[in-house]
């Protein structure tokens, strides 16, 4: 009995949050590998992006509750969500147009390009703040939870409760379909095998007849999509404000490296990796071993490896790692 | 005289600049522009050394700020016996410990070969040694952190004056350095960027959470000054005559010898201000000029020429039988410790440490759009960038404010939309940032102040 209430408890606190928040950075960390893989330079405007078609989903969410449309036990963010995905792509193509497109022509050196994205990522954050403002939004409505804590005890008989957000199911579940349909579209599509050969060798893609500029045009478009249902999917889950966006650019980054850059797939794990890694170090297992000890050997510490403080910092020390012992990521990518 | 022209004349124009403001606005609020640009200058030195120099990418000048500012305490503070009393001892110990892990991994790492034995005992030397770190320093953490947690509740620091922690500033930052430099300087150029970002991120964590070192987010306030108090110099003799000296003619003017004592007052209060702050510029510009003289002197010795040889071309540098990862490693830690310096001034300044204000945007963005928009590769390109950025960062809400009233004049003062933009004031700086750095990369990639190398 002990050892079930043990396993609910590592469940309710590491496995489930772990799990949605993975979820999310991975979707930011597929984008960032891909643009790194294909426009060949690191997109500093990562957390910011995500951040604008979040807001625009916002926006698009208050217009629909005025309207009162909305999906009852679902938030209405979800219908927001195909708009702020078109103005986002709108709004990646002009930048590109704007500003990337004459770097690429002009074959700079990504280091270049790295910080032009410095400079898109200022503008991006003004936009964003001026629009919204810097403060903190919260827009999830409908149904909060799908099982709350007292009535998992009570269908159970158990001493802990499991408490599932549906913010926590949806993120899981638009990840999974999101990130199917990604690689099905990488591996299967004539499009996406395109891509893949582009991003691999650039110059023998272009000499088998490969258009550059539909598969740079459909890497933002991939990228706008994936910013903006992963920057709603951590917005309905927490809540919506541009700085924590900014800072989560660097778990994202984190994650794309750990996963070998360049490699969408590995970003994917990354994101996993980085989010069970954050939240295994910093809980705090006390009662975890006060279910499963016997009683004269009930700890009286924390048995917390980190404090929550250093949250961040575990990632990046796996960062750190990961770059010392295997620079191209776990699951190989560029080699760097 | 002639190729330094358009130094001199973009300088001058920044002085104006700096001295418009002094008119109409105040001078207070000029000097104290002039201040912080003079520290972003050297900041962006310390920038430029690593990029425009030798073409490394150190997006980590937080993490090297913060230490600064740390060393600024550690310095200046006076040392909190009772806390030593309690836990001084154990952190000692702890300290040692450190020592011992990182040697005795170093030492297997050295003397036995690569196997899966060797990747073990470096695990368990670490684990176990963690293990002790934790049953020596918890205790004694909780113990100084328990010492009048309101006030103290920190080991405190040497309680020297606060000058000397610019020069042990540069040596924490410069260690710093090293210690990445060694890790991460292999990697290229873009994830050197990522790397040194994160873990300057990994330095601001910690001397945010371990309050027995600074504090913490409690903040120290109060650091010791260099320069006066003003409260000292409104109540010194000569001050008030100085004071009364230089405003002769407005004092003249007014006859009433109650008002003229009320005017007298109120002037030397202003005045009060205004002097320590020229004291602060005075110290600061020193710095500058002599990080210019040694860098500049670099920049055109042999060791300067070599340094552009191997950013232009490592592979043949290599050739050549320069070692390039040593030249690398040696051009990191100098222009950390160079950046390391701005941080201890930075706190020097504004009197107290703030460990939950180093924030990514404002300490590695910035500075790096000051470096790109200066001119890599040119000191006085740097320092200029430096201060350039710096006026527009904090003139950018009067100038936003002008340029919102005058399109919108059209519209009724009480409009939702005006009314929006004028809230939102603060916000627009980031977007002449941007806008100002995307502009100059376009159409001067070099910056105002190219790169001028002399062949000879």
């Amino acid at each position: 009995m002990d050892i079930i209430n043990a396993i609910v408890l590592l469940l309710n606190y590491i496995f489930v949050p772990a799990l949605s928040y993975g979820s999310q950075l991975a979707l930011g960390a597929i984008f960032v590998s891909l643009i790194y893989g294909i426009l060949r330079f690191a997109y500093f405007t990562a957390g910011d992006l995500m951040s604008f078609g979040t807001m625009f989903t916002i926006l698009f969410t208050w217009y629909f509750q005025s309207l009162g449309i909305s999906l009852g036990v679902l938030p209405t963010a979800l219908i927001a969500i195909p708009f702020g995905i078109i103005i986002t792509i709108f709004y990646v193509l002009v930048k590109d147009k704007l500003v990337f497109s004459y770097y690429r022509f002009k074959k700079s050196p990504p280091v270049m390009l790295a910080m032009v994205s410095i400079g898109t990522m200022f503008v991006t954050q003004a936009i964003v703040r001026i629009v919204i403002g810097p403060f903190d939004r919260r827009f999830f409505d409908g149904e909060k939870f799908i099982l709350k804590a007292n009535e998992f005890k009570e269908i159970t008989g158990l001493n802990e409760g499991l408490t599932i957000k549906s913010t926590q199911v949806i993120t899981l579940l638009v990840t999974i379909i999101v990130v199917s349909i990604l690689f099905w579209f990488l591996n299967k599509t004539k499009t996406g095998k395109s891509m893949r050969a582009y991003s691999d060798n650039e110059d023998l893609a272009l000499l088998s007849g490969i258009d550059p500029k539909k598969v740079v045009m459909i890497t933002w478009v991939i990228a706008a999509i994936l910013a903006t249902i992963g920057g709603t999917l951590y917005g309905l889950d927490k809540s919506f404000k541009p700085f924590t966006y900014f800072n989560n650019m660097l778990p994202i980054f984190a994650a794309a490296i750990v996963g070998g850059i360049g490699n969408p797939f590995g970003a994917f794990l990354g994101g996993y990796v980085i989010a069970f890694s954050e939240i295994l170090l910093t809980y705090a297992y006390r009662k975890f071993f006060v279910y499963i000890l016997p009683e004269s050997l009930e700890p009286n510490s924390l048995i917390q490896l980190l404090s929550t403080d250093y949250k961040f910092a575990v990632s990046f020390s796996i960062l750190v790692i990961v770059l010392l012992f295997r620079p191209s990521g776990i699951f190989k990518g560029k080699v760097l | 005289m002639r190729q330094n022209l358009d130094v001199i004349i973009a300088y001058i124009i920044m002085l104006g600049l700096i001295i418009l403001v002094g008119l109409f606005q105040s001078w207070s609020i000029a000097l104290s522009i002039l201040c912080f640009c003079l520290i972003s200058a050297v900041m962006t030195m310390g920038a430029n050394i690593q990029w425009g120099y030798a073409g490394l990418i150190n997006f980590g000048i937080m993490g090297y700020t913060a230490l600064g500012g740390l060393a600024a305490v550690l310095v200046s503070v006076p040392p909190v016996k009772e806390a030593w009393q309690v836990g001084g001892l154990n952190m000692i110990f702890s300290v040692i410990l450190i020592a011992l892990i990182v040697f005795s991994v170093r030492f297997i790492i050295k003397n036995y070969k690569k196997s899966k034995k060797r990747n073990y005992g470096v695990a368990l030397v670490i684990i176990v040694g963690l293990i002790l770190l934790r049953l020596i320093s918890g205790p004694a953490i909780e113990s100084i952190e328990a010492v009048s947690p309101a006030t103290t509740g920190f080991l405190g620091g040497m309680g020297l004056p606060i000058l000397f922690s610019w020069i042990v500033g540069a040596f924490f930052a410069g260690g710093l350095a090293y210690i990445i430099g060694k890790i991460a300087l292999g990697l290229r150029a873009d994830y050197l960027a990522i790397a040194t970002l994160l873990i300057s991120e990994i330095v601001i964590a910690v001397i945010k959470h371990e309050d027995w070192l600074s504090r913490g987010v409690k903040n120290v306030i109060g650091l010791k000054r260099p320069v006066p108090y003003e409260i000292d110099l409104q109540a010194k003799e000569w001050f008030i005559n100085l004071v009364a000296k230089f405003n002769q003619g407005t004092l003249n003017l007014i006859t009433d010898s109650l008002e003229k004592e009320q005017m007298l007052k109120q002037l030397v209060i202003e005045g009060s201000t205004v002097f320590v702050k020229l004291c602060f510029a005075g110290l600061f510009t020193i710095v500058v000029i002599i990080l210019l003289i040694i860098t500049q002197k670099a920049l055109y010795s042999p060791w300067g020429r070599m340094m552009r040889a191997i950013r232009d071309n490592e592979e043949a540098a290599n050739a050549m039988g320069k070692n390039v990862v040593k030249q690398h490693l040696l051009i990191f830690v100098l222009g950390s410790a160079i950046v390391g310096i701005a941080g201890a001034m930075m706190v020097t300044y504004d009197g107290l440490f703030t460990p939950g204000s180093y924030r990514p945007m404002r300490y590695t963005f910035l500075i790096w759009v000051m470096v790109i928009v200066g001119g890599s590769g040119n000191n006085f390109g740097a320092v200029l960038g430096g201060f350039a950025v710096w006026f527009l960062w904090i003139e950018a809400a009067p100038i936003a404010l002008f340029l919102i009233n005058f399109f919108t004049s059209g519209l009724e003062e009480t409009n939702a939309f005006r009314l929006h933009l004028i809230d939102s004031i603060p916000y627009f700086r980031f977007l002449m940032m941007g806008v100002g750095l995307l502009l100059i990369m376009r159409y001067r990639p070099k910056g105002i102040l190219p790169e001028k190398i002399k062949h000879s």
